[in-house]
């Protein structure tokens, strides 16, 4: 516990700085375009409508999707300005996080300040324009100062919501306090899960208290409570940001994690290997199955492990299994000559995608295969992680077996475990690789026909470094080194329940294990 | 003649169907006060905003000073003439002092000028100079219209335009500042245009009454010259007032 409590601590003050520097450019920006806004809102009333609106219709998309959503529109973008000016950007990470998070703080500033400058009294605004103000004067000195703690109000609200938000900018690539939350959700380290939860809420507190002394201060015309909530502001952000001078530089190699316990562990192992031999690594962890490829390719990150099946289906967009060797090679082959991408060589390990049933309900049942499944699946409940249900293996599967479940279920995987051990599910996917196959008595089904392609595991380098030599011989002894029977009880030491380990202790025990060179 | 201050020449303003002004000419000299009366709806508030072109007419001229004013920027025009407003409107995030500066302070003028002149309409309104710091809503109501005053007449205005500016008042405090402000306009040698649904104010205090009825001025002059008119709005004006004159010096004996 201590242990766990110590090592969230140390990372703290990194993804704290990154979280308060998302969250006040957010609301700097947000607050930049939503004023102006508001005013136009409120002066002229055919605007009113489609501003609110939109603004509206924006807090109705969850977050996590906006966020997601920016990814592939900055990628379009990003490779519009490279073809107009030569010049791409990284469409992963800060910039996404930053576009989300600042249409979703408008509403609140937008509406409030439409609001509080439209309920004025009308004898103040004549007045106003009697005494011989212009319209610029009437705003800034009579209407603006009026409205100032109904604005306040909505700044409030916004700086809340934008704090809360930004520790959804962890899967698209955003170091935050969400970094917390997404690997203790992982690897089931439910202090991890609350330390972040509770420094965020924190954070949300405090930022929220001294904004209210602003409000306060604005509404009673006291100057000294106006300048204690903004000195207290700037006071914070600029001892949150102190860690990023030394942070900030960009380490030399960035090591991509997707969301599960083995990539963590993978990508921990690449880095400690990469600062062996004098490289400065920093991990991207939680990215989405989606976005780590094309971040490799971009040169957002420059190593990272994904599996053959996958790669077939998603990027090259392939329904056929010609064989596991085959699909390698093509892989091979074309993420090259399409991305530049150099695909490395599989680690020696499949974690394909399978469907599993706990053994005795198998038996009970008289089910060894998909192909026993089909007569059954009217009468089963199959659960599926969050992404399973959507991915062409599924597709595959179903239409190659025929299969129709009574009901199915998406879960996040560690529940999706349980589930399957307490009934309540009768099947799920899983990866073969998983730890907690074998320590919760579960069986693979076979897949006879060949529904599902193969996963090997295998290392992608991004096109910028597919010839640094440091990498490269940090990489290539990992190269069919490590047995599914390895991997799997490496994931075990993450994600069991008693006496778990960190991914970086579960990754310098591979490597012990491993004696590699 | 010299030119009039206010030279409203035919001046016309609708809104959809509405006729709000039809064909209004009125003339304002200096030194003179002027009240406009009728009923509502009448086009006496509009006829009155036309002056500093809080509303802009659809048709004829309004001079000030000889100049057209639809010829100039309104916020320059608004900061040469003082207005009263019905609600009074001052500031309520400002000071009383700095409720009074407004305009000088938007003309520009220096802080020792501007402090000075604050302390100085004070004294002209009868407020003591240490109220300078206080917020309106410290104030009653006819002391926040005394503020409205000394407001009106702080960048030293040869035009004062005052939208029924006593209504909300009660009935002493109404007519202290009534015949306060007369006497300023007097002091200051003004020309006042007031906007009043209360005939007896108008009587006590105006030189020169212009009656609307519909949107056009159907009678204007002198009170006693208003007096003998034949037209029988006006007579339906004048009744009230001097059916109450005649009762009030019935009850109190006759010879008051």
């Amino acid at each position: 516990m201590s242990a766990d409590l110590a090592a969230a601590f140390s990372r703290l003050p990194e993804y704290l700085a990154w979280h308060v520097l998302l969250s006040a450019s957010a609301l700097a920006l947000g607050l930049l375009i939503s004023l102006p806004l508001a005013v136009a809102a409120a002066r002229n009333r055919h605007i009113r409508w489609p501003v609110l609106a939109g603004a509206s219709l924006i807090q109705t998309i969850p977050s996590l999707a906006l966020l997601a959503l920016f990814f592939p529109l900055l990628l379009v973008v990003s490779a519009l300005s490279e073809d107009v000016i030569g010049r791409g950007f990284s469409a992963l990470g800060f910039l996404p996080a930053l576009l989300a998070l600042t249409l979703y703080s408008m509403l609140p500033i937008v509406r409030n300040g439409a609001t509080g400058i439209l309920s004025l009294d009308p004898a103040i605004i004549q007045a106003a324009e009697g005494v011989g103000m212009t319209p610029r004067q009437r705003l800034f000195q009579v209407e603006l100062p009026l409205a100032a703690p109904v604005i306040m109000a909505g700044v409030r609200t916004a700086a809340v919501w934008t704090i809360g938000a930004a520790t959804l900018s962890t899967p698209v690539g955003q170091t935050s306090l969400g970094n917390y939350i997404f690997s203790g959700l992982q690897t089931e380290n439910w202090v991890l899960v609350l330390f972040g939860c509770g420094a965020s809420a924190l954070l949300a507190l405090v930022t929220d208290q001294l904004l209210g002394l602003i409000e306060v201060g604005a509404a009673r015309r006291d100057l000294r409570r106006i300048g204690v909530g903004a000195a207290g502001l700037v006071a914070g952000v600029v001892l949150a940001l102190l860690p990023l001078a030394s942070f900030g530089q960009p380490a030399s190699y960035v090591v991509g994690a997707k969301n599960f316990s083995e990539q963590y562990i993978l990508a921990e192992l690449i880095a400690e290997r990469i600062e062996d031999r004098g490289g400065q690594a920093r991990l991207k962890e939680d990215l989405g199955s989606a976005i780590a490829y094309r971040a490799l390719a971009s040169g957002e990150i420059d190593v990272y492990v994904d599996y053959s099946g996958t790669l077939w289906a998603n990027v090259l967009n392939r329904q056929d299994n010609p064989g596991r060797q085959a699909v390698l090679e093509a892989l091979t082959r074309e993420l090259d000559a399409r991305d530049g991408v150099l695909v490395l060589g599989s680690l020696g390990f499949e974690n394909a995608y399978a469907l599993a049933m706990k053994a005795e309900r198998a038996q009970a049942l008289g089910v060894s295969d998909l192909a026993d499944l089909s007569r059954l699946a009217p009468q089963l409940t199959m659960g599926g992680d969050l992404e399973f249900f959507a991915r062409p293996e599924w597709r595959s599967v179903v239409e190659t077996y025929d299969l129709e479940f009574r009901n199915r279920r998406s879960f996040q995987p560690t529940f999706m475990f349980r589930a399957v051990s307490s009934g309540d599910v009768d099947v799920i996917s899983a990866f073969s690789s998983d730890g907690r196959i074998a320590a919760d008595n579960l069986v693979l089904l076979d897949d006879p026909r060949g529904a599902l392609p193969p996963y090997d595991a295998v290392v992608l380098v991004s096109p910028e470094r597919r010839d640094d030599v440091r990498l490269l011989a940090a990489l290539r002894p990992l190269i069919g080194a490590i047995s599914v029977e390895t991997m799997q009880q490496a994931n075990l030491s993450v994600d069991r329940d008693e006496g778990k380990v960190r991914p970086a202790e579960a990754a310098r025990a591979l490597a012990r294990r491993l004696e590699l060179p | 003649m010299a030119e009039p201050r206010i030279a409203i020449d035919h001046v016309s303003k609708s809104y959809g169907a509405h006729r709000a002004l039809d064909d209004v000419s009125l003339t304002v000299a200096a030194g003179e006060f002027v009240a406009l009366v009728g009923a509502s709806g009448s086009g006496k508030t509009t006829l009155l905003k036309t002056i500093n072109r809080l509303i802009s007419p659809d048709a004829g001229t309004v001079r000030i000073e000889g100049e057209d004013a639809g010829a100039q920027p309104p916020h320059l025009l608004r900061r040469r003439i003082g207005y009263v407003f019905q609600d009074i409107g001052l500031f309520p995030h400002l000071t009383v002092a700095e409720n009074i500066a407004v305009t000088p302070k938007l003309l520009g003028w220096d802080k020792p000028r501007l402090a000075a002149r604050v302390d100085e309409l004070l004294d002209l309104v009868a407020l003591p100079r240490d109220w300078g710091a206080r917020f309106p809503a410290a104030l009653s109501g006819g002391q926040r219209q005394r503020i409205g005053v000394a407001r009106a007449l702080a960048a030293q205005p040869h035009i004062v335009l005052m939208d029924e500016p006593f209504g909300a008042l009660d009935p002493l405090t109404r007519d202290a500042l009534g015949e306060d402000y007369r006497a300023l306009h007097e002091r200051l040698g003004l020309s006042t245009v007031m906007v009043t649904h209360d005939m007896t104010e108008a009587l006590l205090l105006a030189d020169r009454i212009a009656v609307l009825a519909g949107g056009r001025l159907i009678a204007e002059g002198p009170p006693q010259a208003l007096a003998r008119s034949d037209d029988p709005q006006v007579a339906d004006l004048l009744a009230a007032p001097r059916r109450q004159a005649a009762r009030l010096a019935e009850r109190l004996g006759g010879t008051a």
